[in-house]
């Protein structure tokens, strides 16, 4: 392989076969993995930037007090305009619009699979976007306007940010799992096939000990040719990943709505995949190293 | 040279294969290891290649008592012992060239001074139309020369050779036996062990003789025979 000169006919074994094979398909993994790990993260972070910095403020069509007659449309219409009065003189609000009624009966459409009914009573929704510096403290802000206009509410979406971001930091965790359990059974795959070759050439590494090869000449030797066989799996793997993330990625685009995460990577994501084959080579060389190092200690 | 006090060896749990064996190999020596079948040879010249280490006594080898080493520190030593085996224990997979330039590379010689090495010693001993066949293309005779080869390349102190005659007839055991003569001449202590009591007989060297486990040095007898 590469023209290494091998003391050990380690070429000839039949495990090498399998062990390229098995290494292609723990860096095609590793990288799908990892690149999925990415996409949540990208996915997390539009989820922040989309969402922080805005509110939400309803104002529900209920009566003022108890007993009290449910407002009709037009006093409805004074209760938003006044909270929207109120929120565009509140320091740190750059803007607050009333949602269109017919963008509001888009987002109840799933649910009423139909034309909105006129009796319903549909909370008005007035968007706000905020400056974010300096912080405006949201709870009081909330609390005077439930105060001032009655059934005015507002929704920071910390709660379903919230959940959400847990939602994809279990999944980027669940991703990273999913690499570093391939990377430990690519580990476990070297040092079983680099057991298998200092059974199999038990009496020729006999013999280099006795002529006075180090621990080091021997794990030198089959580090090398795992190096080979690392170098032709891997590659195979990331061609094929790459194969498949180009797939992914124009499919998602056609399928795809906002929530779901795109694979669409930046250059430096693209470079940290590409890293995956050489991580991978690296791995197995010193887990070579180390099981011929550890297994010849044996030897007197 | 070599000095052995008081040494014991014993495989496992099994009963002493060599027990208090005492001797000592000035430099520049020539001694046959004898003995029956069985009775230690090859566990004796294990023990002096560090090819194993002994269960008790004391072993100095160039004047390093071998247990007091780590292990780290074994391979420079065994690179100045040649060692010949039995049955050569050539690598197949390799050619001639690259078996007999293994001690070399293990030693860290560049590929420069090992290809003028090697190529040299494989003319030397009649092999140089032969430096890239593979051992199994050979006969028993070049074989053996290349497994000479190997033994010398990196001019060892100390050669061990194990019933190196043990495959080949009597002319040919005697012309191996005054190459190692002739070795002994520049300087190279040496130690055969074999049981063909002819050569034994023909070259007039002491003898390390094992019997029942123990070995007993014997003098030369001070001729030699025709």
């Amino acid at each position: 392989m590469f023209g290494y000169r091998l003391d050990l006919p380690l070429a000839d074994d039949a495990t090498g076969r399998f062990l390229s094979l098995i290494i292609g398909l723990m860096v095609y993994l590793a990288m799908l993995a990892l690149a999925g790990a990415m996409a949540l993260a990208d996915l997390g972070q539009r989820w922040e930037t989309g969402l922080s910095g805005r509110v939400t403020v309803q104002v529900l069509p209920i009566a003022s007090a108890p007993g009290a007659p449910v407002p009709t449309p037009a006093e409805l219409t004074a209760r938003v305009s006044t909270v929207i009065t109120m929120l565009r003189g509140t320091p740190g609000v750059i803007r607050a619009e009333v949602v269109p009624l017919a963008e509001v009966a888009k987002l109840l459409d799933p649910w009423l699979n139909g034309a909105l009914p006129d009796d319903l009573p549909v909370p008005a929704l007035i968007d706000v976007v905020l400056t974010g510096t300096p912080a405006l403290d949201l709870r009081a802000l909330g609390a005077h306007l439930a105060e001032t206009v009655p059934g005015a509410r507002l929704d920071d979406h910390g709660r379903w940010l919230a959940d959400l971001r847990t939602l994809a930091g279990v999944m980027r965790a669940i991703a990273l799992l999913i690499v570093a359990l391939v990377c430990g059974a690519g580990m476990a795959a070297v040092v079983f096939a680099v057991r298998t070759g200092l059974a199999i050439h038990q009496e020729v590494i006999n013999l280099l000990h006795v002529m006075g090869a180090t621990d080091g000449y021997v794990a030198h030797q089959f580090a090398g040719h795992i190096l080979g066989l690392a170098t032709r799996g891997g590659s195979g793997g990331l061609v094929l990943a790459v194969l498949t993330l180009i797939v992914m990625s124009l499919f998602g685009g056609e399928v795809g709505s906002g929530l779901l995460p795109t694979l669409t990577l930046g250059s430096g994501q693209w470079l940290l995949l590409l890293l995956v084959p050489l991580v991978a080579g690296v791995l197995a060389v010193v887990t070579a190293q180390w099981t011929v190092i550890k297994s010849l200690a044996a030897l007197p | 040279m070599i000095r052995f006090d008081n040494v014991g060896l014993r495989y496992g749990n099994g009963p002493e294969v060599l027990r208090d064996i005492a001797f000592e190999l000035p430099p520049g020596s020539f001694h046959f290891l004898t003995g029956a079948s069985g009775a230690g040879k090859s566990s004796l010249l294990r023990l002096m290649y560090l090819g194993l280490r002994p269960t008790r006594g004391t072993v100095i080898l160039f004047d390093q008592n071998i247990a007091q080493l780590p292990r780290t520190a074994l391979p420079p030593i065994r690179r100045r012992i040649g060692v010949v085996f039995q049955n050569f224990r050539l690598l197949d997979h390799l050619s001639a060239f690259d078996n007999v330039a293994l001690p070399l590379r293990m030693a860290g010689f560049n590929e420069g001074q090992i290809l003028a090495h090697v190529g040299e010693l494989l003319h030397f001993v009649g092999l140089g139309d032969c430096l890239n066949a593979r051992p199994s293309t050979l006969s028993g005779g070049q074989q053996q020369r290349i497994a000479i080869a190997r033994s010398v390349i990196n001019r060892p102190r100390l050669l061990l050779a194990d019933e190196p005659t043990g495959n080949l007839d009597d002319g040919i055991g005697m012309r191996l036996i005054y190459l190692f003569e002739e070795l002994n001449k520049l300087g190279t202590t040496v130690v055969i062990a074999s049981h063909n009591q002819t050569l034994i007989e023909h070259f007039d060297h002491p003898r390390l003789h094992l019997e029942s486990s123990s070995l007993r040095v014997l003098p030369r007898r001070g001729t030699r025979m025709a």
